[in-house]
């Protein structure tokens, strides 16, 4: 079949030039802040999880918190009562991801939109207190949590933050490729004409329920790896760390970022590392500014009105000007 | 066989609340086929409404119908503010400015009235002239009101022009703006009216579980639940469903070991067992739809 090949200069350029920053930034910033650049990568992922299903195939989560905690759960038990290798225990989370999110998505067949909404809703809601239960406590860790240590640097002379920097960089590259590919693909074009419109998808010959459990799955997969990922740069994981305000945290950054873009997940990441503590200061600097969560929310719903395509659509639309006036 | 009547009494009464939650959520679904995320925690911020009113001396069945009218103001500006502009848009759109209602309500009553858990009065006394082994008087009073709020509710829509207007945007809108409804007002008024109710519930249920800016997050899923399991196109069938989901809670928490840690994974499992085998809910109609 004949078709323009996807990698115009222009857009391997623009990869060149983000992975050769992407690349020095360690070098250049203190380690706590590769820190957080590395978080921010981890949220990526997650929201790159999130893209693929809500954006991509039409199926809401406002419950990806639930995911991402058994990602980052797996990873932590298996180092903790097992002394796995840290990036051997990826491998699994992403599977048990996998499956549960799979699982999840047969009843979510049945929902629609707002249903599925609610269903995960209700699944991001209870994941804390299924986390806390006694009977899970010896390998939970309970209300507590687990503390877990922080890979070694895979290369001599780089700081433990800037290994796993680069490692995290790394598996985001390659997961955003993969999902890049997989959205160009047969199957990527079967996913988007089940959001566009289910019905003619089925009567094209696609099998919707595979499509939209396996979507799931991939989703749930994603998410659990930025859940294992998260669990190395922060050392522990507990209950509360997973609760309703991460999903709600998911949900801005996929809007924030774009949430029919791959490359948007890199601004969603980004914002939600460093813009709540933005918010921080500001609400601590004036008594009458709200606090940072209600800026958060008030941000949501602008967003919503005002640039509900994200920071990347408003790029794609500002190229798109950009090459109409230059060719006019 | 006592514990077992108390726990069903009790758990009528607490499944009132839901019910009146539940019915919050039926009526925005019914005028808007969406859920309104926000609604437990605007009840959560009507409550604190009520709390600051008696902190200021008002007698507490004052504070309560002051609050209930603030909320249903309050709803009313909410729709048309903030919904109304989403009001076309994407149901996504949609759902992330009701997620964006619910963490702003969330983090401004933790920023003005704190994250400490408070007492909240009951709205009846604590001697009804007669004692009872099965039953307080608290949970007796919720019983005996919710009754009362859902049969006014009834009679608003069965028995006024208004209610009946309402009805009639809900459930043909184009044909509702022909005959001189206003429905974007209707809309506003429903908003109103569920603001109000979600007041009633949270007021009821906080000298239960105390009052703090969460305390709404259980009952929320419990009238989901509820409302789920009556039939979202149903309002009688939501009030049954919140009944029915606030006695089987207190079963669960009883009978089945560990249930009573897991109460939210118990709601997790009635609404996804709920969706999958039996989506139109109890009493809801069946949706067909032609290709």
């Amino acid at each position: 079949m004949d078709r323009p090949n996807p990698l115009r200069p222009g857009l391997l350029v623009g990869f060149g030039v983000a992975i050769v920053f992407a690349a020095i930034v360690p070098h250049l910033v203190s380690d706590f802040t590769s820190f957080q650049f590395t978080q921010a990568m981890a949220y990526g992922i997650a929201l790159l999880g999130l893209n693929i299903l809500t954006g991509y195939n039409g199926q809401f989560s406002i419950g990806h918190s639930a995911f991402y905690a058994v990602g980052a759960y797996t990873a932590a038990i298996l180092l903790y009562h097992f002394g796995w290798n840290h990036y051997a225990t990826l491998p699994v989370a992403a599977l048990v991801a996998f499956v549960v999110g799979f699982l999840f998505g047969l009843p979510a067949l049945r929902l629609e939109g707002l249903y599925l909404a609610l269903a995960t809703f209700a699944f991001a809601v209870a994941t804390p207190q299924l986390l806390k239960f006694d009977a899970f406590e010896h390998w939970t860790g309970g209300v507590q949590g687990l503390f877990v240590p922080k890979p070694e640097p895979l290369i001599e002379g780089l700081s433990a933050d800037q290994s796993l920097y680069y490692v995290t960089l790394a598996i985001m590259a390659f997961l955003m490729a993969v999902a890049w590919c997989l959205l160009r693909s047969r199957s990527g074009r079967a996913i988007m004409a089940i959001r566009d419109n289910p019905i003619a998808a089925s009567t094209m010959g696609i099998n919707t329920a595979l499509y939209k459990t396996t979507t799931f799955g991939i989703s749930a997969m994603y998410t659990g790896i930025a859940g294992a990922l998260s669990v190395f740069v922060t050392e522990f994981v507990a209950p509360d760390a997973f609760n309703f305000f991460l999903a709600v945290n998911l949900l801005v950054g996929s809007v924030v970022g774009g949430i029919v873009s791959i490359p948007g997940v890199i601004f969603g990441g980004l914002f939600l590392v460093f813009v709540p503590n933005f918010a921080q200061d500001i609400s601590r600097a004036y008594p009458f500014v709200p606090p940072p969560w209600a800026i958060f929310g008030i941000f949501l719903i602008l967003a919503i009105y005002f640039v509900p395509f994200g920071v990347w659509g408003a790029v794609e639309r500002a190229l798109a000007w950009w090459k109409r006036k230059s060719a006019a | 066989m006592d514990l077992f009547l108390q726990l069903t009494l009790a758990g009528l009464a607490i499944g009132s609340i839901y019910s009146c939650v539940a019915l919050a959520v039926v009526m925005i679904y019914q005028a808007t086929d969406h859920f309104n995320f926000a609604q437990g925690e605007m009840a959560m911020f009507s409550t604190y409404v009520a709390w600051t009113l008696v902190g200021l001396g008002a007698p507490v069945w004052l504070a309560f119908l002051l609050a209930v009218g603030i909320s249903f103001l309050a709803g009313v500006i909410i729709e048309r503010v903030i919904v109304k502009p989403v009001e076309n848009a994407p149901v996504l759109n949609q759902i992330i400015v009701f997620i964006g209602l619910l963490v702003i309500f969330n983090a401004v009553a933790g920023w003005i009235w704190e994250f400490t858990i408070k007492p909240f009065p009951s709205l009846f006394p604590e001697d009804l002239g007669f004692k009872s082994t099965l039953i307080g008087p608290h949970h007796l009073g919720v019983i005996a009101l919710t009754l009362g709020v859902l049969a006014l509710v009834f009679a608003f829509f069965r028995f006024t022009r208004v209610g009946l207007a309402m009805r009639a945007a809900a459930a043909n809108p184009d044909s509702a703006r022909l005959v001189g409804v206003s429905v974007g007002w209707m809309l506003a008024l429903g908003w109103g009216l569920a603001a109000s109710i979600g007041a009633v519930g949270g007021i009821l249920v906080a000298p239960i579980v105390y009052l703090e800016p969460n305390m709404m997050a259980g009952v929320l899923l419990y009238g989901f639940a509820g409302a789920l399991l009556g039939g979202v196109s149903s309002p009688g069938g939501a009030v049954l469903g919140g009944l029915v989901v606030g006695v089987l809670e207190n079963w669960v928490g009883q009978y089945v070991p560990g249930g009573s840690e897991l109460k939210l994974t118990f709601a997790l499992i009635l609404i996804v067992g709920v969706l999958v085998f039996k989506p139109a809910g109890l009493f809801g109609r069946v949706v067909v739809r032609r290709v």
